[in-house]
């Protein structure tokens, strides 16, 4: 198996499609397959057994992917907002390595030991260049590596996860069917390709047919510009993207593209309220949320466009909440919840969400697989299955806050934060507290021209939860910090918040 | 007859068809298409014609599985021969059609 199979393939079946735009630089699936040759005899005759793109998304970073998969070397795509220190440390883990860059940055990696720098452009010369492609000679070997991709890191050092080419294959294969894609359907793709939704976008649309366009710097503006100049039908964001897109909406009192059928988000919590926006203003728009972590592919739970609406129309509590739920696992993966012992929990019941399939790996460089002897793997997230099914997070279970022995989960809390009508945005987190081991405390940043006092905001959750759920620390912010692709640096509000408690 | 492995490319002896293996049952599989034994991707067939019996084609981007679907197999280059082990058909797998999540 080889990812380079999935590029084969469109090129057979649609080769003269168009692949990808971007810029208003066009390739369809012949050429892109024909670039991948000539990008991998470029690749086999240097002296690296990796391939990195440091650089916002362009025709390049398909390239460089497919390219690395037929010359069966690892791809890496690299965070192009890191810097100094911790940039360094990574090219180090990555070397000897090919690294595909812009300009600035090939003059700051020019003559590194181990490094062979690239420029984009000359890249795309290689893949540009008149003259046959080389013979298909990918090996087909399924345990091969075919992406590095680190974490976030937003807990410590990143790590590298390894996908082999059977997860990504399997992942392809198992949730998208071939050609299914209308000539004239187009993926605007706005995430980063160091983000495994950026690698998943490439090759889902390949395989499905549907044009990929690339937006290398996101705004809401140039999103909905760019939705509206190349009749954009699909689209994945981030929840940060898409609340933003929703805002600008509304304060241009402006309709969502008339091009636009399906929207799907994810990546990280997405608030009740911001989902309900983007129903009343996208009420047309097919909407699904997916769930997915980079250890397994990308996703492995959707809730659907169905359910969404289902959901909203429902005066059943049970079925309007599966508007926060992440849906029901994809077909061949199963997911369950199990108790700190690794027990099975019945529906209802909180725990850390377990997942099996063909597409997770759940393997680290340099690290023994979290993959279980019953091919379970770990994921660290919390939460909890309803009786249908459908699959609601709880955040990372190393947030639990244990609180004079009880265990409290902070999205539980940040859901019912989030609907005071005052509230625009609220993270919880734990902090060090003398009498109970550790106590509750919320940053809450509150909309614009509304206002709420600390007291009122702790009668909320009271009203709300029990008891021990309200907040001992309130503290208002102007703003919560995300990474760029909307993930809470809980780490950070929970340095702020703990300054704030007297000891 | 041949053992199969995950990720293997064959190709028809007797029309354009290409398949991948996805998954195998252990042991011989005698793996046909258009009447003819599938031959190894990098063979070059002594051309012959398809078996009147065999002749259902087969689909790009279709995967075919046996009754037990321990063998599966995906096809990367569709032809006019069809796919059968010991003289059985393999059926289409039926897919679910799922949103687009990416």
């Amino acid at each position: 198996m080889n990812l380079m199979m999935l590029l084969e393939m469109a090129a057979g079946g649609m080769g003269e499609r168009t692949a990808l735009v971007c810029e208003g630089e066009r390739w369809t699936h012949a050429e892109l397959l024909a670039g991948a040759g000539r990008a991998a005899a470029k690749i086999r005759a240097l002296d690296v057994e990796r391939v990195s793109v440091l650089d916002v998304s362009s025709p390049a970073v398909p390239l460089a992917l497919f390219g690395s998969a037929w010359a069966g070397r690892p791809f890496v795509p690299l965070n192009y907002r890191l810097s100094g220190a911790e940039l360094d440390a990574l090219i180090e883990r990555v070397a000897p390595v090919l690294l595909i860059t812009d300009r600035e940055r090939a003059a700051l990696f020019q003559g590194r030991e181990g490094v062979r720098v690239m420029l984009r452009e000359e890249l795309l010369d290689v893949a540009r260049a008149p003259g046959a492609s080389p013979p298909q000679d990918w090996s087909m070997e399924p345990e091969d590596v075919a992406i590095w991709l680190f974490t976030s890191g937003t807990t410590g050092v990143p790590k590298a996860a390894l996908l082999r080419h059977r997860h990504l294959v399997s992942y392809i294969l198992g949730s998208v069917e071939f050609m299914s894609a209308d000539e004239a359907d187009a993926a605007l793709v706005s995430v980063p390709p160091y983000h495994v939704a950026g690698m998943a976008a490439v090759l889902s649309s390949v395989y499905a047919g549907r044009r990929i366009v690339q937006l290398p710097a996101f705004s809401p503006e140039a999103w909905l510009g760019l939705a509206e100049r190349e009749r954009i039908t699909n689209a994945f964001v981030v929840p940060t993207m898409l609340a933003r897109v929703i805002e600008r909406l509304e304060a241009a009192g402006a309709k969502p593209p008339a091009s636009l059928r399906a929207l799907a988000y994810g990546g990280g919590k997405m608030p009740l309220p911001v989902i309900e926006r983007v129903m009343r203003r996208m009420g047309h728009v097919d909407l699904t949320n997916a769930y997915g972590l980079t250890e397994t592919s990308s996703t492995i739970a959707v809730l659907g466009p169905d359910d969404h609406r289902e959901a909203a129309a429902s005066d059943d509590p049970a079925v309007r909440r599966r508007l926060c739920s992440v849906g029901r696992p994809l077909p061949g993966v199963e997911v369950e919840i199990r108790d700190p012992e690794g027990k099975p929990l019945p529906p209802g019941a909180r725990g850390e969400i377990c997942v099996r399939g063909e597409q997770v790996s759940g393997e680290y460089l340099g690290r023994t697989s979290r993959i279980g002897p019953d091919g379970f793997f770990p994921t660290h997230d919390g939460g909890f299955l309803d009786e249908a099914g459908y699959l609601f997070l709880e955040g990372r279970i190393d947030d639990v806050i244990v609180r004079g022995g009880e265990n409290l989960s902070p999205g539980e809390i940040e859901d019912v934060l989030l609907e005071h009508p005052a509230v625009a945005d609220a993270a919880v987190v734990g902090v060090p507290d003398l009498e109970w081991g550790e106590g509750v405390a919320a940053a809450v940043v509150l909309k614009p021209g509304a206002a709420a006092s600390a007291d009122e905001i702790r009668g909320w959750v009271r009203e709300h939860l029990r008891s021990s759920r309200v907040p001992q620390v309130v503290r208002f912010e102007a703003e919560l910090p995300y990474n760029e692709t909307g993930k809470l640096l809980r780490r950070k509000v929970r340095e702020a918040l703990t300054q704030t408690v007297p000891s | 007859m041949a053992t199969l492995k995950a990720g293997a490319r064959l190709k028809s002896a007797v029309c354009d068809t290409q398949v991948m293996v996805i998954a195998a049952p252990a042991g011989d599989v005698a793996l046909t298409c258009g009447g003819a034994p599938l031959l190894d991707a990098a063979a070059t067939p002594a051309r012959g014609a398809v078996h009147p019996e065999h002749k259902n084609g087969t689909q790009i981007g279709k995967r075919y599985v046996n009754e037990d679907a321990s063998l599966e197999l995906l096809c990367t280059k569709p032809g006019e021969g069809s796919l059968a082990v010991g003289g059985t058909p393999l059926k289409l797998k039926e897919a679910k059609a799922l949103p687009s999540s990416d």
